[in-house]
């Protein structure tokens, strides 16, 4: 386990937090915002508000090259790991920037990379790597997380399979180009067994996107599949085999997730201390009152303790570490918790300001309270780690 | 292979050779051996174990050798530990204030004649220190000391009273913060004194606490004797050597959930027997989110640890490590106690009694009684919990001291 960046490392952490400070800042995220606001036409970039993100941003992410960080040099990637990625999704996470970044390397094509055939690899990673594909993973089927129970089925026909069912929560589902859908061709509704994994062309017939509009102003989307014919290509792994992959996905995925959460919960933080500093009330600084001093040290403890969680889950994937699962549980309901309490005592420690949408606070409070329920709240994770370590 | 691998290697292969079998394994209170003039072993394994450690250089494995150490690097002292905990080996000789605080001090602030002098005595397990810091007006405020020491030209005379003092009884020596020049600002007119307890004038008060033990004492000084040459530091400037001691002590007391108090090191092994298995999962559902929580606390709390260690290695000191690690650690273990009385009930009540029959409770059962009340103390002692959280928001977060026309509320 390291626990301590390389060079190579932090110079690509200085680099992300460049250009995202000066490409993706919060202001990018109340622009792409205005959409729900139904204001008239024109006021703002029609595409992006289509989008939900900036093409260009994408573009520039992808020729930095993000999007193939974690994948194989094999694929066009540049392989350079997860505490690669990591330390760029916290840079993200500073800003809110939105892009598909996220569901596309850590959800679909972390799927392709897990089981993929070499086939499938071979036409998709390297587009992805380019930032030329963008991709989805179809999973949740009811409020909260529930990996296992699955509806949605594909029946096997001649040639393939139909896939029938409904997904709801599908980030960055409204545009992407293929989506990764995660299907029952056996076995009963808590199963894991009988679930495989299909890749799907967003635009096929049968495929009915509607994107919904969110708290955090992130782009989510409810998708319908209508009978929706495959080729048995499309198949990802073996049939009815497919979630132990699935589930050593979601769990890098939920690791690249909480430094994501670590980015915002620094920012907030930070805000927040010094706001403590500036604002004067009873004619002394607010930040001179034992009632927030002790409050803001308990929150530097738990940054503190949530970028050691952090560190510690990241390293572990790029070790390849048996360890990844109990600390995808530890480090996703850590940073639920610690993101929860930071956006909480945030708005708290502004004050009336702290509940304006002036205040970009609020932007986070907002995100905070979505990434908490992406891929397990806190109990589903509480509960998970006490079943790893067997109790 | 690396240097490290090969250290590892051979630290390993000696421990499982030089080990006895009973010193494995958690130790009982009254098994840990604590060195000084009154301390005896509690068996010949024991004592077997320290010698073949002490000769080694083991007790104090980083102290440098001529001071009774055996010179290894931070690095190597961790494998050390680390190697000794994989096989479960005790400490030969306690972390107490004497290797953990006033050790490290005076490798930073001795003179080379006052580390000939102390250090090599400490290893050996030959003085066993106590530390003279609180007083009855002088707890988290402890710059406001009043224990008086007068310069008699070629040696100090002490009048005053510590109090808290752990171990004074059975301690040889005290290390002490005094009060040298009463006219001087607070912190500037406090001195550190090592004080011989073997004189007349001091006289030793012990305290009982609610868990039962006595562990901690008054001390009275009346015109108590100390040589000039045991001055740390220059005169006067105590303060600064007295703070960073207090470092040594709080990153001792952040180690504590390593320090095996008995059983609650395993909460899921006595969850596991106190309320079972259904299917796998501890019959107690709220419970078991509890264990699961304070699990979690404790292993994050781990890797904070693991990470500042390799910050330090690297030249990076986080500089909120040991306030925030004493903080989360006690107060951590202090919830562990508490859910180790929730998970045994009734067989967690009972309470040793001179007279009455106490033999349906297990000793280990006893045992979490008394450790669950002494761990009361440990977000007290060594800088209360809100003492550390002052110091985080003042000198980690540089947060704002209150300023004129602060109360017109
Ligand atoms: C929805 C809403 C409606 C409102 N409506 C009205 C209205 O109709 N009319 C009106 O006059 N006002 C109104 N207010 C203003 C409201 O009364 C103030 O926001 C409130 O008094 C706090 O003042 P502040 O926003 O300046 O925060 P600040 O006073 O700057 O406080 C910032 C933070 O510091 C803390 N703090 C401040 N002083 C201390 C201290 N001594 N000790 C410890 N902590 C301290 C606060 O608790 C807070 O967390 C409204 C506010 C809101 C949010
Ligand atoms: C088991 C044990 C062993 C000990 N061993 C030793 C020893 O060997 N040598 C030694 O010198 N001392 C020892 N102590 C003493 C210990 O250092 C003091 O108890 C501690 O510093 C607190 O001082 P106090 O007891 O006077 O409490 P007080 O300072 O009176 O504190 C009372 C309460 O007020 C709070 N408080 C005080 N000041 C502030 C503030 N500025 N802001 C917010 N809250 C505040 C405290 O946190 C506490 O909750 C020991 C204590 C214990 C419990």
């Amino acid at each position: 386990m390291t626990m301590v960046l390389t060079e190579a490392q932090n110079l690509l952490k200085d680099t992300a937090r460049d250009f995202i400070q000066s490409k993706a800042p919060v202001a990018a995220l109340r622009q792409l915002r205005e959409y729900y606001k139904d204001l008239p036409e024109g006021s703002c970039n029609a595409a992006a508000i289509e989008l939900g993100y900036s093409q260009e941003l994408w573009e520039q992410m992808s020729e930095l090259g993000w999007a193939g960080i974690v994948i194989p040099e094999a694929y066009g990637g540049l392989e350079f790991g997860y505490q690669g990625l990591g330390v760029v999704l916290e840079e993200c996470g500073r800003t809110l920037a939105a892009s598909p970044l996220f569901a596309t390397v850590a959800l679909g094509a972390g799927c392709i990379q897990e089981i993929g055939s070499d086939e499938q690899k071979q036409t998709l990673l390297p587009k992805v790597a380019e930032g030329r594909t963008t991709l989805a993973l179809a999973l949740e089927e009811h409020p909260r997380h529930t990996p296992t129970r699955i509806a949605t089925c594909a029946e096997a026909t001649d040639d393939g399979y139909t896939l029938k069912g409904f997904k709801t929560f599908v980030l960055d589902g409204h545009c992407a180009d293929q989506l990764v859908v995660v299907a029952r061709t056996s076995g009963g509704i808590e199963e894991s067994e009988g679930i495989s994994l299909f890749l799907v062309d967003a635009n096929a017939p049968g495929v009915r996107r509607s994107r919904t509009a969110m708290l955090d102003s992130r782009n989510v989307a409810r998708i319908v599949f209508d009978n929706v014919r495959l080729k048995s290509e499309a198949l990802i792994g073996m049939e009815g085999q497919g979630y132990p992959a699935l589930e050593t996905v979601l769990d890098r995925a939920r690791i690249l997730l909480a430094a994501e959460m670590l980015g915002g919960v620094q920012e907030c933080f930070e805000r927040t201390i010094e706001y403590l500093k500036e604002r004067e009330q009873f004619g002394t600084k607010i930040g001179s009152f034992q009632a927030l001093q002790h409050r803001a040290a308990k929150m530097l403890t738990e940054v503190e303790l949530s970028q050691a969680a952090v560190m510690a889950a990241l390293s572990a994937l790029d070790e390849n570490s048996s360890n990844a699962r109990l600390l995808a549980s530890l480090v996703k309901a850590r940073l639920n918790d610690t993101f929860e309490l930071i956006t909480n005592e945030a708005v708290q420690m502004h004050g009336g300001m702290g509940v304006t949408d002036e205040l970009d606070i609020g932007l986070f409070l907002k995100r905070a309270r979505v990434t908490m329920q992406i891929l397990g709240d806190s109990s589903y994770h509480r509960d998970r780690y006490a079943s790893l370590s067997g109790y | 292979m690396n240097e490290l691998t090969e250290f590892r290697q051979q630290v390993r292969q000696w421990l499982e050779q030089n080990c006895p079998v009973s010193m494995r394994g958690a130790a009982a209170l009254d098994e840990i051996y604590r060195g000084g003039s009154r301390e005896t072993f509690s068996s010949d394994e024991a004592k077997l174990w320290f010698e073949r450690m002490l000769d080694k250089g083991w007790t104090a494995p980083g102290w440098p050798k001529q001071y009774g150490g055996a010179g290894l690097s931070d690095p190597q002292v961790k494998v050390l530990k680390q190697e000794m905990k994989r096989l479960g080996c005790r400490a030969p000789l306690e972390a107490g204030q004497g290797l953990a605080m006033l050790g490290p001090a005076l490798l930073e602030f001795g003179t080379e004649q006052q580390k000939l002098e102390h250090l090599p005595r400490i290893a050996r397990g030959e003085v066993r220190w106590c530390q003279g810091y609180s007083e009855p007006g002088a707890g988290s405020d402890l710059a406001n000391v009043q224990c008086r020491a007068k310069d008699m030209g070629d040696h100090f005379l002490i009048n005053g009273t510590k109090i808290w003092t752990s171990n004074a009884d059975v301690a040889d020596w005290i290390f002490c913060l005094v009060r040298t020049d009463p006219d001087a600002g607070k912190q500037e007119g406090i001195s550190f004194l090592l004080v011989d307890m073997a004189q007349p004038g001091v006289s030793v008060k012990p305290i009982e606490l609610i868990s039962g033990d006595s562990d901690f004492c008054q001390v009275f000084l009346d015109d108590v004797r100390a040589e000039k040459h045991n001055l740390i530091g220059e005169i006067n400037q105590g303060w600064t050597v007295g703070k960073r001691l207090l470092q040594h002590e709080r990153t001792l007391m952040s180690e504590i959930g390593d320090l095996s108090m008995g059983a609650a090191s395993d909460l899921p092994e006595c969850a596991r027997l106190y309320i079972g298995l259904e299917n796998g999962k501890l019959a107690e559902s709220q419970l078991r989110m509890r264990v699961a929580q304070s699990e979690m606390n404790s292993q994050v709390l781990q890797l904070a640890q693991r990470k500042a260690f390799e910050e330090a290695k690297s030249g990076r000191v986080n500089p909120a490590a040991t306030s925030f690690f004493k903080y989360y650690a006690t107060e951590q273990q202090s919830v562990r106690y508490e859910l180790m009385l929730a998970l045994m009930g009734e067989r967690a009540l009972g309470w040793e009694h001179k007279r009455m029959d106490v033999s349906s409770f297990e000793d280990q059962e006893l045992s979490v009684t008394r450790n669950w009340a002494f761990s009361k103390a440990l977000t007290i002692a060594g800088g209360s919990s809100e003492i550390q959280l002052n110091v985080i928001a003042k000198r980690v977060l540089g947060l704002p001291d209150r300023t004129e026309g602060a109360n017109k509320s």
